[in-house]
Parts: C-alpha cells; sequence; structure tokens
C-alpha cells in the first residue's frame, strides 16, 4: 500500500500552531513526538467513559478498563513479536525499564568485580542505571569504543568480552548520532559468551519494525511519547525465563498475591513489577497510538524517514562549514551537526525564531560529545509527519544563520 | 524577528567574535571557574582587586555567542569600579536580562543594556549571566564551582 505521507500530517493537531510566529516545524521528535488525534481522542474517551481502577473491582467499568490496559499487552506483544503478552511490563518509560533491570535482574545476578558492557554512545539513562549498580555491587562498567563516523567498533566489542562479562547493555539506536547498531550480531556475539544483551529502543522502535525474537534479545525497553504516544508510560520486553528469576522492583499493590506481616508472597510476571496503580490512560493512549502506526506500518515509516534522512543529509552536507557529526552507514532520521565558529545555542536561538524546533546541546549523550571534542551540536530529527519543506525551511534558517554570524 | 534582530545584534556579534580582555592575569586576587551544564558554556575568571576596586578582570572560556559577549561586556564595564557599584550593576543587569526593556535600568546600565533582548529568550538567561555569576562567587568568596544549573 502507497501510503501519502502529507495527509498523515492533518492527523496531528499541535502541527498546526506557530512558533514566534512562523509556522511550526517540528524536527525534535527523538525527544517526543506529536500524537495523532486519535490517542488524544482515546485519553479523553477513557476518561470520560471507562475511568476505573483496573484488576480489582468487581464492577462493570472496573472489568472495562482492565480489558482496555490489557488489550495493549497484547498489541504490543503483536507488535514487536515476543512470544507471550506477560513478557511485556508497563514502566514509566524506558529509563525505568533499564533502571529495573539493573536493580531486579543485576542486584541479584551481578557481584563483586562483575563486568557490564555498554558503548560509548549510550544516552545517560543507559549508562547511569548501570553505574549505580556497579557501586552496589561492586562490579565495573566495560565500555565498547565507537570509530570516527559514529560506529560501533565491532572488533573492540568481541575483545571486551572476559568470563566475568554479566551483561550487554546497548542502544538499537543513538539519539546523539542516529547510528543504529548491528545488534542482532551483537547479540549473536553476547550468547556465544551465555552473556544476556539489553537493548535501548526508545530511538528505534517508533522507526522501524523491530522483531524481539528474530533479534533474540533478553530485554528490549522503549517509551511511548517517542513513538506518537503519551508521556509517563513505556515498555520493558524481557524473555519470560529471565523475568521469572527477577525478584519485584518496587513494592506495593497489584504486584503481590498475599500480604501477611510474616511474610509476602509475589504476584506471578508482569504483574510482579508493575506495583501500584499504572498510568492506565496512557496505556490505553499508548494502545491506540500503536494501532495508528501499525495502519501506516513500519516498513512504510523507516522508508517515509530514510528519504527524508537521505534529503537532509544532502541538503545539509552543501552548506559550506557544516559539518555531520555521526554519519554511519545506517542511521535512523537524526542528524547531528555542527556549523563552524557558531555555537549549537545561538543556532538554536536563530531557528526558534523562523519557527523551527531543533535540539542543541548534549542531548544526555555528554560521552558522545567528548569522543568527537564538542561541547554540543545541533540535532534535527525526523518523524513520520515530516516532509522535504521542513528540511527546506531548516536549510533556510541555518543560512540566516551565517547571515547573522558572517 | 524583531526580537532575533535584537539578541544577535552587531556589537554582540562582535563582542562573540572578538571577546575583550580574553585571557588570564598573571597574579590574579581572584580566579574563578563558571559552568553552565545546559550548553556546555565553561569560563575562568581572573581578577585583581586593590583597596576594594577591582581593577583588572580577564576571562578564558568557550561558550554560546551571548555567554561570550556578557563576559566581555562585563569586564569591560566592571573594570575599575568598586564592589558596591559591582553588586548594584549585576542587580541592574539582573533584573533587565530576566524582565526586559526598562528605560531607568538601561540608562544606568549604559552599553550593557544592549543584551535586554535575551529576555524575550528565556532559555539563554543563563548563559547571558553565567560570567556575572561566577564573577559574584569570586570576590565573594564563594568556595562552590559555579553552575548555572
Ligand atoms: C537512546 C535513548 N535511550 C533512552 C532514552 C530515555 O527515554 P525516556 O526519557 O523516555 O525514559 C532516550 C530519550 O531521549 C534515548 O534517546
Amino acid at each position: 500500500m502507497k501510503i501519502d505521507f502529507k495527509t498523515l500530517r492533518a492527523d496531528f493537531p499541535l502541527l498546526k500552531q506557530t512558533n514566534r510566529g512562523k509556522p511550526l516545524v517540528y524536527l525534535d521528535n527523538s525527544a517526543t513526538n506529536q500524537k495523532p488525534r486519535c490517542v488524544i481522542d482515546a485519553i479523553s474517551h477513557y476518561y470520560t467513559h471507562d475511568n476505573a481502577n483496573i484488576h480489582r473491582g468487581v464492577y462493570e467499568l472496573s472489568e472495562r478498563a482492565t480489558r482496555e490496559y490489557e488489550k495493549t499487552r497484547v498489541t504490543i506483544k503483536s507488535f514487536i513479536n515476543a512470544k507471550h503478552a506477560h513478557e511485556i511490563v508497563f514502566v514509566r518509560g524506558a529509563t525505568e525499564g533499564i533502571n529495573l533491570v539493573a536493580q531486579s535482574y543485576g542486584r541479584t545476578h551481578f557481584k563483586v568485580l562483575d563486568e557490564i558492557m555498554i558503548s560509548t554512545m549510550e544516552h545517560h539513562s543507559n549508562i547511569v542505571p548501570w553505574q549505580m549498580l556497579a557501586d552496589q555491587v561492586g562490579a565495573n562498567l566495560r565500555i565498547i569504543p565507537i570509530t570516527d563516523d559514529g560506529e560501533i567498533d565491532m572488533d573492540a566489542y568481541q575483545k571486551l568480552f572476559t568470563e566475568r562479562t554479566k551483561m550487554v547493555a546497548i542502544a538499537h539506536a543513538s539519539n546523539a548520532l542516529g547510528t543504529v547498531n548491528p545488534i542482532k550480531e551483537m547479540i549473536r556475539i553476547a550468547h556465544t559468551h551465555d552473556v544476556p544483551v539489553l537493548v535501548d529502543g526508545a530511538q528505534a522502535f517508533p522507526h522501524m519494525p523491530v522483531d524481539v525474537q528474530d533479534l533474540d534479545c533478553d530485554f528490549y525497553v522503549f517509551s511511548s511519547h517517542k513513538a506518537y504516544g503519551p508521556t509517563g508510560i513505556g515498555v520493558l520486553y524481557g524473555k519470560e525465563k529471565l523475568l521469572e528469576s527477577m525478584p519485584p522492583y518496587q513494592g506495593g499493590g497489584d504486584m503481590i498475591e498475599s500480604v501477611t506481616f510474616a511474610k509476602t508472597t509475589y504476584n506471578k510476571v508482569p504483574f510482579r513489577f508493575e506495583a501500584g496503580t499504572p498510568d492506565i490512560a496512557g496505556v490505553i493512549g499508548f494502545g491506540v497510538a500503536l494501532a495508528y502506526l501499525k495502519n501506516i506500518g513500519m516498513d512504510n515509516i523507516a522508508a517515509h524517514e530514510q528519504e527524508l534522512l537521505n534529503y537532509a543529509t544532502q541538503k545539509l552536507s552543501a552548506i559550506p562549514e557544516l559539518k555531520i557529526i555521526g554519519v554511519a552507514k545506517n542511521k535512523v532520521g537524526v542528524i547531528s551537526f555542527v556549523l563552524k565558529d557558531v555555537h549549537p545555542h545561538d543556532i538554536g536561538t536563530v531557528l526558534d525564531a523562523h519557527g523551527i524546533a531543533i535540539r542543541a546541546g548534549h542531548h544526555c549523550a555528554m560521552p558522545v560529545m567528548e569522543r568527537f571534542q564538542l561541547p554540543a551540536t545541533v540535532r534535527a530529527s525526523f518523524g513520520l509527519y515530516n516532509n522535504t519543506a521542513d528540511i527546506d525551511a531548516l536549510v533556510t534558517g541555518l543560512q540566516e544563520v551565517q547571515r547573522i554570524f558572517k | 524577528m524583531a526580537g532575533l534582530r535584537e539578541l544577535y545584534q552587531e556589537v554582540i556579534v562582535d563582542h562573540s567574535k572578538h571577546p575583550r580582555n580574553f585571557g588570564e592575569l598573571d597574579n590574579p586576587t581572584f580566579r574563578k571557574d563558571g559552568f553552565n551544564p545546559l550548553c556546555g558554556d565553561k569560563l575562568t575568571l581572573t581578577i585583581s582587586e586593590n583597596n576594594n576596586v577591582i581593577e583588572q578582570i580577564r576571562f578564558q572560556g568557550c561558550g554560546c555567542a551571548i555567554s561570550v559577549a556578557s563576559a566581555s561586556l562585563m569586564s569591560e564595564a566592571l573594570q575599575g569600579k568598586s564592589r558596591t557599584e559591582i553588586n548594584a550593576i549585576f542587580h541592574d543587569f539582573h533584573q533587565l536580562v530576566t524582565q526586559g526593556h526598562n528605560t531607568i535600568l538601561e540608562i544606568r546600565l549604559g552599553k550593557l543594556a544592549i543584551l535586554a533582548g535575551v529576555a524575550e529568550y528565556p532559555a539563554r538567561v543563563k548563559c547571558a549571566t553565567l560570567a556575572w555569576h561566577t564573577l559574584n562567587a569570586a570576590i565573594t568568596g564563594d568556595t562552590k564551582q559555579v553552575s548555572t544549573e
């Protein structure tokens, strides 16, 4: 089916507004993306008609809320081709998913001098939870280096394995460079050493088809708000066997089987990890976002965004004194760049005045900035509703930047 | 767009490209680092003081145009001023860049008033005030690292 991406833009009410008096050109999709009308309506519908607490009411309303909530779990299971719906754990976002694995899996399975492998290009949320864990259990972090193009150094990766390696935690796609990592191959290699792999899919899940069984990853995390769904909700996928081996992350309601002051027994997976009342509306809204994406087709979205990436790479490369940071062969629609003698924050402010929303800064990936010896970069990142006119506006804005700072 | 042209007017761009008093003093009375984690702006101030008068200010570091221009303009404006005068100027300057145009403040601040346009861009106020907070910490003997966060 041929999708007309131009017409899809009309599904996103927020994009109709202006930014500092100019039509909004939203190119900060890696930070979060805008929501289609159907998602906004679903949340409003839920609070208007279906709101009740889940998994506990004996009345129809609560059963309906529970059914809608659990339906999303099944939607996600099919979306990423997990084997079982109970391998889908609802969390607040990719960040909480990683913290959950670090604290629940890591604290019970790692000991002094064990090693956790992450890469130079990780988002802080795939660094700090492991650092905290390493401090708690006396483990060490091992860092997989990246090349000047912004790709994983695969030789170095293979050589980093020791008998103490207990986990590899790696981004599927980098938010700072756009690099798509060869995670299937990396997982295969890790498994030859019997090491489980957590994949941070925050920047990949919204932009390409993901099949967790094909990848054979042990954990996969992502956030709804970067995939056209509401904020405050995300997913931890974990293989059944691993989730079963993990103690609860937080204590509270819903995660228990029975409680006495002498002893509490825990609920089964995934409820064991979902203490307290979750973001029910968020989960339901996310289910609607996924149905929306499925209808368009992740393959189509990936192809559309690759076209934008190619167009933007070509246009930006033609700007004198502009340097693209991260030129991996396989990238998502993310372009980080710097302009000679103009600080990214000044570029951001000038673009803002032209209605263009981009990100300027270290993108929560300070080790990447250090690797490339830069204080910051400018980042444009694309979503399904962007088109070449957005990129043309960016180019015009950058020409204005160069005029001001000539 | 008027706001943009005001923010990046020629004097500011000029000071950012050719900062005045750039460098380090050999025997400073005070030395202080300032850091803006949001932008990655970093600067080091060296200051010489004599009889409660700030005689010389030098700064070094890297940052966005607003933070460099502000440090440069500050160094020009404050050399030769007493601590009391500096306090008053800092107070006026802070009010101007956070609240925007104000004729009385602008008259009192003179050349420094060209940074008034920053007020329209709240995310950039930290850039404009980094050097000032650093100077304030240096002369009041605050030993914590200056960070705008
Ligand atoms: C690669 C990557 N991982 C993790 C995260 C964290 O996502 P969240 O803040 O939604 O938990 C982000 C967000 O920017 C990201 O880009």
